[in-house]
């Protein structure tokens, strides 16, 4: 029988990148202007706002400072051109380099999540080692863990006075709920014969933890940080947007307010590769501390 | 006084529906000597293995008290080292970590050097040379076992306790490592206390057999035996006089027990169950 799923995935993958990119392009083609039907008074005033500008030979063309509609690949790649040629420069106090911009959110992200995530597998464990304490906090945990972390944002904003530490912030909450229930979950569902080996060879506290405790309940506090590391990814985009913070997530926006389309879509498209280099470096973490039974 | 005493040890746990308790065994009693081998055999749910672990001090027990060397068990302890039926090796840990997890707590004054070699004694011991780096999933189920008699043994407990020890490894094996126990207990001349199911295992390693009847409320009704001189191996063991005498003897308790239940085996040896245990002697 033959099987499908050998050979080269990269034909494939190329043959869609081109199908996308080829239907991008001619989807947000432009026909060249047609000054045929229109009074001199209607071409006058179209220049007058921009939307056209003369050509050398006397003829009129659209205005390639003023676009419409959704650009193409052609213009996203120029924008992004030059942003990455200016990837280090520092224009002003709110135009910094691309380069800078991904430092500020992977820092902000760092920050939250790690922070998250101590505070979540410390609290975890204690709750997944006493079934009484985890069984009386748990109700607030279940209230607590489905709300969007930029609701949050206000509360926090107003409390802290600090945008930089809301944002922060915001990627704490969003990143600590998973982990803590996980590893929760993953301390109390410890084979008990590791616990009793442990009690037996008379570790002291210290030792069972990390020696039995973390490392036992690794595989499942890795799947929980795995979910908090994208609710943290999510939730830092927005939570630039809304306070203004510099970073990627800033730069989506601020070009949306520049009505610069190519701009917005070049930081789609920058934190798309920055949740993907994250994902991985975090993969190959993951990878270090888990084992198989 | 005997080295290990059971004294008159019961357990309840709480009922189902939170009405009362369920006794689990009653009133046990059972003294082992220094250096003397005992097995425990009973039909499963008897709870030959919650008296493994009171033993280990890994459960609490209801009533009585347990006193090792002269002084009562009160929580585990490196004197009493468990052989786990499921093996209960961290998967995290190689071979070599695993066993020097225990060497190292058991003799925490030890050197580097000391506790590495230690450890290679006893991997050499089983027969795992060449292993000490592969983690548990890469071994077999009697691979398994071997490195969990290996960090038994290492810390040199004053009782080994096997639960089971070879019940999920699968016959051919189990039989070749029964053979190494009985190597290793002859050289260590360890005090140990074994529960099983299995009767030409127990008959192969114990000095005596205790018999328990089913639970709940079941109790030690026979000690058994096992006149049979050491040392002895697999295939000598069997032509023995004796070794069929005590099998079936073994055998048709645990089927009377198993055909009748608690109800009726009160009606016909309702005396015993209060008395102490029948010694029987081929």
């Amino acid at each position: 029988m033959k099987t499908i799923g050998n050979g080269n995935p990269w034909l494939i993958r190329g043959f869609i990148l081109l199908v996308f990119l080829g239907g991008w392009h001619l989807l947000t083609l432009r026909s060249s202007f047609e000054a045929k039907g229109k009074t001199d008074e209607q071409l006058q005033m179209m220049e007058f706002n921009g939307d056209i500008v003369r050509t050398g030979e006397g003829g009129y063309a659209w205005n390639p400072e003023k676009m419409k509609g959704v650009p193409g690949p052609l213009a996203v790649m120029e924008k992004a051109r030059t942003e990455l040629g200016e990837a280090f420069v520092i224009k002003g106090t709110n135009d910094h380099g691309i380069a800078y911009l991904v430092l500020y959110t992977v820092s902000r992200f760092a920050a939250g999540f790690l922070a998250a995530s101590v505070v979540a597998i410390l609290i975890g464990i204690l709750l997944g080692l006493n079934r009484v304490l985890f069984r009386a906090v748990n109700p607030f945990i279940q209230i607590l863990k489905p709300i969007s972390p930029l609701a949050w944002m206000p509360l926090l904003l107003y409390t802290v006075k600090d945008p930089k530490w809301t944002a922060i912030l915001v990627v704490f909450m969003a990143a600590v709920w998973p982990t803590l229930a996980t590893t929760a979950f993953g301390v109390s569902s410890l084979k008990k014969e590791y616990l009793h080996v442990a009690a037996i060879l008379q570790l002291s506290w210290f030792k069972r933890l990390c020696r039995v405790i973390l490392p036992g309940a690794a595989p499942t506090i890795v799947n929980g940080l795995r979910i908090s590391f994208g609710s943290a990814l999510v939730a830092v985009v927005p939570a630039e947007m809304l306070l203004g913070e510099l970073g990627v997530g800033y730069l989506s926006w601020i070009e949306w307010n520049n009505l610069d389309i190519a701009g917005v879509i070049f930081a789609i498209l920058v934190v798309g590769v920055v949740g993907v280099i994250l994902d991985s470096g975090f993969n190959k973490l993951a990878g270090l501390v888990t084992y198989q039974e | 006084m005997s080295f290990l005493v059971v004294d008159h040890v019961s357990k309840f746990f709480p009922g189902h529906a939170g009405s009362g308790e369920v006794c689990i065994f009653k009133d046990v009693t059972l003294k082992v000597e220094k250096g003397e081998f005992v097995t425990v055999i009973g039909h499963s749910g008897c709870g030959k293995s919650t008296l493994l672990n009171i033993i280990a001090g890994l459960e609490t027990l209801s009533e009585g008290g347990v006193i090792l060397n002269g002084r009562e068990v009160s929580g585990p302890g490196l004197d009493r080292m468990v052989v786990f039926q499921n093996f209960a090796l961290m998967p995290w840990m190689t071979v070599f970590e695993n066993i020097a997890l225990a060497v190292r707590s058991a003799y925490p004054d030890w050197g580097h050097k000391e506790v590495v070699a230690h450890v290679h004694k006893y991997i050499a011991l089983v027969g795992l040379k060449g292993a000490e780096d592969k983690r548990p999933i890469a071994l077999s189920g009697g691979m398994k076992q071997r490195v969990g008699l290996a960090r038994a043994f290492s810390i040199e407990p004053k009782v080994l306790l096997l639960d089971e020890p070879f019940a999920q490894i699968d016959a051919l094996t189990r039989g070749v490592i029964q053979e190494e126990l009985v190597q290793m207990w002859n050289a260590t001349r360890n005090t140990v206390f074994m529960v099983t199911h299995d009767v030409d295992e127990a008959i192969l390693l114990s000095d005596r057999i205790m018999l328990m009847t089913n639970g709940p409320s079941s109790h030690v009704a026979e000690i058994v035996d096992v006149t049979i001189p050491r040392p002895r191996s697999r295939d000598t063991v069997i032509e023995h006089p004796h070794y069929y005498k005590i099998r079936n003897h073994v055998i048709h308790f645990l089927v009377r027990h198993a055909a009748h239940g608690v109800a009726s085996e009160r009606g016909t040896q309702g005396e015993l169950s209060e008395a102490a245990p029948l010694v029987v002697r081929f």
